[in-house]
């Protein structure tokens, strides 16, 4: 199973300016995150800063006991061998060919024969779908593909977080729905914890459990899935619904007087165009295992649910199968022994709940 | 890792400034003395060589660190040394000859031609054939070091390998320097034998000296000590070279571009460096060692 990432009041500014400051957030251990955000809002280095590629200034990354932000640089490169990141260009070496390149993190960390090696790197060329092009170098193959070999590399010590950095960009959106969908079937097979950065809206509508934003150096929201899609926030609403009006302009924010004339004019605001639907979330291909997360995932869930938004709440309680017991008999007869999320974990995000409280349904 | 620990320098190369007045709505800071504190004004210019400094202490620790690169090591080694053998041995030859014919001919004008030998054999051993191989490493090598490393660095590929919990200065930089330093020294035996061979024969074919005084006189003056520092000169050379060519090729500005210019400043930061360490050891030699005969 995946590791919980808890990170506590970041901040990152290059020289003068200033990426983002005091994010919060808790990734749950085994679930899928989405964090969104405008280009140029610094989500990437977000990224690079859970897995020490990037040092903010303030604040603390906590993966399993090490801060990868201010650890000893040995305790880091340690803990990253729990990490597989998914660059955005694949990061693949280009003097290698992909099956060297996927064999590489085998040969550097393990001791396994090669023809161990030869046999792990197969399965893996096979899951992503590339079998047959371990000879080819990466220079050779099209973008779409250097992603994959990417996401293949990550996979190959077994990770127990997997961050990907926009899995869509320059992806057709057939390979995107097929990403989207590898991505959740990665998540039932091995239960990592996985967060993806994109601004891509059908990824963030059908493949997370948790979703958060990045806007204006802050984030916006983190929490379960249905409450950014509810959200009425105007940033998110316009976000989700790709419209002009609203918060984000085309430089990274409007300023005051553009956003008063847009009113003047009786634009159309994202809020008053048709209301978003929770699209349902992918289910992992037919065959595979379920997926741990969800039951994790709906227990914590509905334990906070009296905190959340009202529309958020519906949504939540519409997705539930009708069969689903109440959450106060989920508690106490549905969680096997030490399988459970831990009770006293908030759900992480803006929203921050209080460690869960009374049980009762409103 | 000092290297990486470093916060990345501010695009301009000026000290950063304190990054309170940029945020507008700065939380309260708990507690927390400030990250970035404010240098002393004036001190930015030792921002560079500090972290080229630092970069050198790191590549010395993690030689001594498992597991080493054999691999790449040789590899290098024989990459370094395929492009710097045969321009080395070229520009020897003339080099060895210059000298001879500029000592005979001064030699001769105050009556010394006896010493010609142990003068340019001398001047060839301590001076040239260090200063011929850290040049050619430089260039030859250095360069290649630089732009490989620098194309590596703004592809991600350094990133990914630190991601996969690689470090990149042990697994590149490390097998890359050590290599130059090998190189160095044993390039440095073969310019002197060449560029010694190359005066005697001018000396002797075409300045009409004896080959016996050439010899003599050498043997005369010239002592091991002399060879020690040659030696001792090419090792410091070649881990220069190899340090500032990994150095600027970890760390280019921005782009394709940057990767050039990286290219370019490695070999111009080498040189300089070099013919300045150079006057320092040759000073100390004098200073320490005492000449033969005196």
């Amino acid at each position: 199973m995946g590791i919980e990432v808890v990170v506590e009041g970041l901040t990152k500014s290059f020289g003068r300016k200033n990426i983002w400051q005091d994010i919060t957030l808790t990734l749950p251990a085994g679930e899928v995150s989405v964090m969104l955000g405008p280009s140029g809002t610094g989500k990437t280095v977000f990224l690079k800063s859970l897995i020490g590629l990037v040092k903010p200034e303030r604040g603390s990354v906590l993966v399993d006991g090490v801060d990868m932000v201010r650890s000893r640089e040995r305790d880091v490169y340690e803990a990253r061998k729990k990490f597989g990141l998914m660059f955005q260009d694949g990061a693949l070496f280009g003097s290698m060919n992909l099956f060297d390149n996927i064999a590489f993190p085998l040969r550097e960390h393990t001791r396994k024969k090669e023809s161990e090696i030869r046999r792990i790197v197969m399965e893996r060329l096979e899951m992503v779908g590339l079998a047959g092009d371990e000879d080819k170098l990466p220079g050779e193959i099209s973008g779409g593909m250097r992603k994959r070999a990417g996401l293949a590399r990550a996979l190959v010590l077994d990770p127990e977080i997997i961050l990907c950095d926009e899995p869509d960009s320059g992806l057709d959106p057939v390979r995107t729905a097929y990403t989207s969908q590898l991505l959740i079937d990665l998540n039932a097979q091995i239960d990592a914890t996985m967060l993806i950065v994109t601004h891509n809206l059908d990824i963030a509508a059908t493949v997370p459990d948790n979703m958060g934003m990045l806007f204006r150096r802050h984030l916006v929201t983190f929490g379960p899935r249905e409450v950014l899609l509810t959200s009425d926030e105007p940033v998110v609403a316009q976000f989700l619904s790709g419209s002009r009006s609203g918060p984000i302009g085309m430089s990274e924010e409007k300023d005051a007087a553009t956003l008063a004339r847009e009113a003047d004019d009786g634009a159309p605001g994202p809020l008053q165009t048709v209301p978003r639907e929770v699209v349902p979330q992918l289910e992992p291909t037919p065959g595979l295992p379920e997926r741990q997360a969800v039951r994790r995932r709906r227990e914590r869930v509905l334990g906070m649910l009296d905190q959340l938004p009202p529309a958020a709440r519906r949504a939540i309680e519409a997705s539930l199968p009708q069969h689903t017991p109440l959450p106060r008999r989920v508690s106490t007869t549905r969680r096997p022994p030490g399988t459970g999320p831990e009770p006293g974990v908030p759900a992480a995000g803006a929203e921050s709940p209080a460690p869960r409280p009374p049980q009762e349904r409103p | 890792m000092t290297a990486t620990e470093q916060p990345p320098p501010p695009p301009d190369g000026r000290p950063p400034e304190p990054s309170g007045p940029s945020r507008p709505a700065a939380p309260p800071a708990s507690g927390e003395p400030p990250a970035v504190r404010t240098p002393l004004p004036g001190l930015g210019f030792l921002r560079e060589p500090g972290r080229l400094f630092a970069l050198s202490v790191t590549v010395v620790r993690a030689t001594f660190r498992r597991p080493f690169q054999v691999r790449e090591f040789i590899e290098q080694f024989w990459f370094i040394a395929s492009v710097t053998i045969l321009p080395a041995a070229l520009v020897s030859i003339p080099f060895g000859a210059v000298i001879a014919l500029q000592v005979g001919s001064l030699a001769s004008q105050i009556s010394a031609q006896s010493f010609t030998g142990a003068a340019s054999v001398l001047v060839n051993i301590q001076q040239a054939s260090p200063l011929i191989v850290a040049l050619l490493i430089s260039g030859a090598a250095g360069s290649a070091i630089c732009a490989d490393l620098g194309s590596r660095t703004i592809r991600e590929e350094l990133d990914a390998m630190e991601v996969m919990g690689v470090s990149p200065i042990q697994r590149l930089v490390v097998p890359r320097v050590l290599a130059t330093v090998c190189v160095a020294v044993l390039l440095n035996g073969m310019v002197s034998v060449v560029g010694t061979l190359g005066g005697y024969f001018f000396n002797v074919v075409l300045q009409d000296g004896t080959p016996g005084a050439y010899l003599a006189s050498f043997s005369a003056l010239a002592q091991l000590p002399d060879l020690y520092i040659s030696e001792i000169k090419a090792v410091v050379f070649g881990f220069i070279a190899g340090i500032v060519a990994a150095y600027r090729g970890l760390n280019p500005r921005g782009g394709p571009k940057g990767v050039g210019d990286a290219v370019n400043q490695s070999v111009v930061i080498t040189f300089l460096l070099l013919f300045f360490v150079n006057m320092v050891l040759t000073g100390i030699y004098l200073q320490l060692v005492p000449p033969k005969g005196a």
